[in-house]
């Protein structure tokens, strides 16, 4: 009988899962966030209370066997939050620590294949969301970007920030996960806003930003048409480069 | 900053800057210093896309587009007809560091037509880039256009705030120079270049020793040439090209395709089609050079002037030289394996990696990323199966083309209409 095994969707929760997992010995075990939990009559369920100090022993158990590229390709494709994924990524720690060698790396096994499949997604939108956020100045002179990704990349994309903007404070907040991650000059926090409705996150409301924030948004505008060949023309490629669900929030590519 | 003022000027002056497609901002090591403003070590990011598909990661504009010269192939040019504009310093310092603050870019391209004459006009990006690095702390990537002409000392203050500096020949040829740039001379493009190069040098030797020497120019020097405006064949280009990298050190040479843009008869009409195939074969070109250990003679030569445009030069080289394949992916050594048409870089050392656990036979290579339907005819594998024909260059040519689609296809077809 499988056993759902219920978390918080933290990472620590996840981890705290495994260690159960392991702990109870068990074998067949579903585990699944909360927010996606549906009670079915086929299964034992477990509620797991994130523990930091029992998802630390997993994470530094698995530190000691695999290198760390093939650790951080694990955290990568938890951020993706693929429906198979936790599954995954228990049956690829499982075979981690039972093999004597080190596996983590052998990509004719069907879950590490996933992992580094999924990784590589997640990968490919940190870098871009590194290259698409557009900060607007607020009248509280922050800096304040909104982003929606596939993934939940704002874990991986906040030191890139961090090391490039480290004299201005910034906030960059993920409108589909609800929570953003705010400098201030001194360190990071993890907040969560509430927006009134009035709100809305493509545009540029003079009631919250500076007066030449505009400006600069049109001076960008006006950069990227003048910048642009036209006997070179290429859309395909432009899209290639900058898919067009990213372009709600491209100052560039939006109407002020 | 007068919003309309500056709204205008850089419409003139970043359009006026677009003809310069070196847009890198790759390869500095400054970092964030004093919890200052940007890190041009973690630069090379393309924040967006021109519509014509080119990455957009510096501001790029021009300081003026007044200038005193007169080259035909410039829209810059002093006889053409058009509004001009000229930025104070403290403009560009502004919108620089609001673009770079909002993430807009990765820092500032800074070009310039020459006014009075090439000292004033140097100074000019000097002090542009002195006051971003000094009054506003910006760690962020700087590129200055090195002017022709200009001296010692500010190629040396140049290269103390940017990351990189560049003089742009344009023109491949002496000949083609005389007849659409008169009042240009080749010694004056050589002139802040050799400096720079000296520099550079002898920053490299006392870093060595000192530490805390100060930053010269990190991502080092480029140069770009226009391709198609005055007539010069492939190998004049790429002869200039391999003469700039060696003597000069160069990081990069662009290659560029001329856009039409003036009625001018000494140049191709408006209305003549980019050469961007042309421009993709120069580059591919470059790349063989550059990494994969070809000598420039092996690709163009007395016999071979031209590249050919239907297919990429490493498979034009294979062609000429088919005494030399095929070769046996289970034994040769790295410098024949990069020689194989449809083999890149990366599937080389991916081969060289995993032939030390077994042979590999066609399925492997396929996993790979070996590009077969080109490789197949001149490599053998561990499999019985091969191309045992013995077939022409010209036959095999034929094979290829015949199955495979380049992204150019229409371009070619294009242009091969347009010139018969
Ligand atoms: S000197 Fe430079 S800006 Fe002036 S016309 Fe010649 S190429 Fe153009």
């Amino acid at each position: 009988m499988y056993t759902a095994l219920i978390y918080d969707g933290s990472f620590d929760g996840f981890l705290t899962s495994i260690f159960v997992s392991f702990d109870l010995k068990l074998e067949k075990v579903n585990i699944v966030k909360s927010q996606f939990f549906q009670d079915s009559f086929f299964e034992e369920k477990e509620t797991i209370i994130t523990d930091k100090e029992k998802a630390d022993r997993v994470w530094l158990g698995l530190k000691k066997k695999i290198k760390p590229i093939e650790l951080s390709r694990m955290y990568y494709a938890f951020l993706s939050e693929n429906a198979t994924v936790e599954n995954a990524l228990f049956m690829a720690i499982k075979y981690v620590f039972k093999s004597k060698d080190n596996v983590a790396s052998n990509f004719s096994n069907p879950y590490i294949l996933e992992i580094s499949k999924l990784s590589k997604n997640v990968s490919r939108e940190k870098h871009r969301m590194e290259a698409f956020v557009r900060f607007k100045l607020t009248k509280d002179n922050i800096y304040f970007a909104n982003i929606e990704p596939d993934f939940n990349v704002l874990p991986l994309i906040t030191k890139h920030f961090k090391n490039r903007y480290a004299d201005q404070k910034w906030m960059i907040y993920d409108l589909k996960r609800n929570y953003g991650i705010f400098y201030n000059l001194e360190k990071l926090e993890t907040i969560q806003l509430s927006f009134n409705n009035s709100f809305d996150p493509t545009k540029t409301n003079a009631s919250y930003f500076t007066d030449s924030e505009l400006e600069f948004q049109q001076l960008w505008k006006d950069y990227f048409k003048s910048t642009n060949i036209k006997s070179r023309k290429n859309m395909k490629l432009h899209i290639q480069h900058v898919p067009k669900r990213y372009w709600k929030y491209l100052s560039e590519k939006s109407p002020i | 900053m007068s919003f309309e003022r500056v709204q205008e000027k850089l419409n003139i002056l970043a359009d006026a800057a677009k003809y310069d497609v070196s847009c890198s901002s790759s390869g500095s090591n400054r970092t964030n210093k004093n919890k200052g403003l940007g890190d041009a070590s973690a630069s090379g990011i393309c924040h967006t896309y021109t519509e014509d598909g080119r990455c957009v990661s510096l501001l790029k504009i021009l300081l003026t587009n007044h200038c005193i010269f007169d080259c035909a192939y410039c829209v810059t040019r002093k006889s053409n007809d058009i509004k001009r504009a000229a930025f104070k310093v403290q403009e560009v310092v502004d919108l620089t560091i609001n673009f770079y603050r909002r993430n807009y870019i990765e820092g500032l391209f800074l070009s310039s037509g020459i006014f009075k004459n090439a000292d004033y006009t140097m100074e000019r990006l000097v002090a542009v880039a002195k006051k971003l690095r000094l009054e506003e702390n910006f760690n962020g990537y700087i590129h200055l256009k090195s002017i022709p002409g200009a001296s010692d000392e500010l190629m040396r203050e140049a290269g103390l705030y940017a990351d990189r500096l560049s003089v742009n020949i344009e023109i491949p040829t002496e000949k083609g120079l005389k007849l659409l740039a008169p009042d240009k001379n080749r010694a004056d493009f050589l002139k802040p270049m050799k400096k720079v190069k000296n520099e550079i040098i002898q920053y490299k030797s006392e870093k060595k020793i000192i530490k805390s020497t100060p930053k010269y120019a990190p991502a080092g020097q480029s140069t770009q040439m226009i391709v198609g405006a005055s007539g010069e064949n492939d190998m004049e280009i790429m002869y200039t090209s391999n003469y700039f990298y060696k003597n000069f050190n160069l990081k990069r040479v662009y290659y560029s395709g001329y856009v039409p843009i003036s009625y001018d008869n000494r140049l191709p009409q408006i209305g003549t089609p980019v050469p961007m195939l042309r421009e993709n074969r120069l580059y591919q070109t470059d790349w063989l050079l550059r990494f994969y250990g070809f000598n420039i003679e092996e690709i163009l030569n007395n016999d071979h002037k031209s590249l050919d445009l239907d297919i990429d030069p490493k498979l034009g080289w294979a062609l000429r030289n088919l005494h030399e394949f095929p070769i046996d992916v289970n034994k040769a050594e790295k410098r024949m394996l990069a020689r194989i048409p449809g083999l890149g870089m990366k599937s080389v050392y991916k081969i060289i990696n995993a032939r030390r656990y077994g042979k590999l036979n066609w399925e492997h290579l396929k996993a790979i990323g070996v590009a077969l339907n080109r490789a197949k005819y001149f490599i053998i594998c561990a499999s019985n199966e091969y191309e045992r024909r013995d077939l022409t260059a010209q036959k095999i040519k034929g094979l290829i083309l015949q199955n495979s689609k380049s992204k150019y296809t229409k371009t070619l077809s294009n242009q091969l209409n347009l010139f018969g």
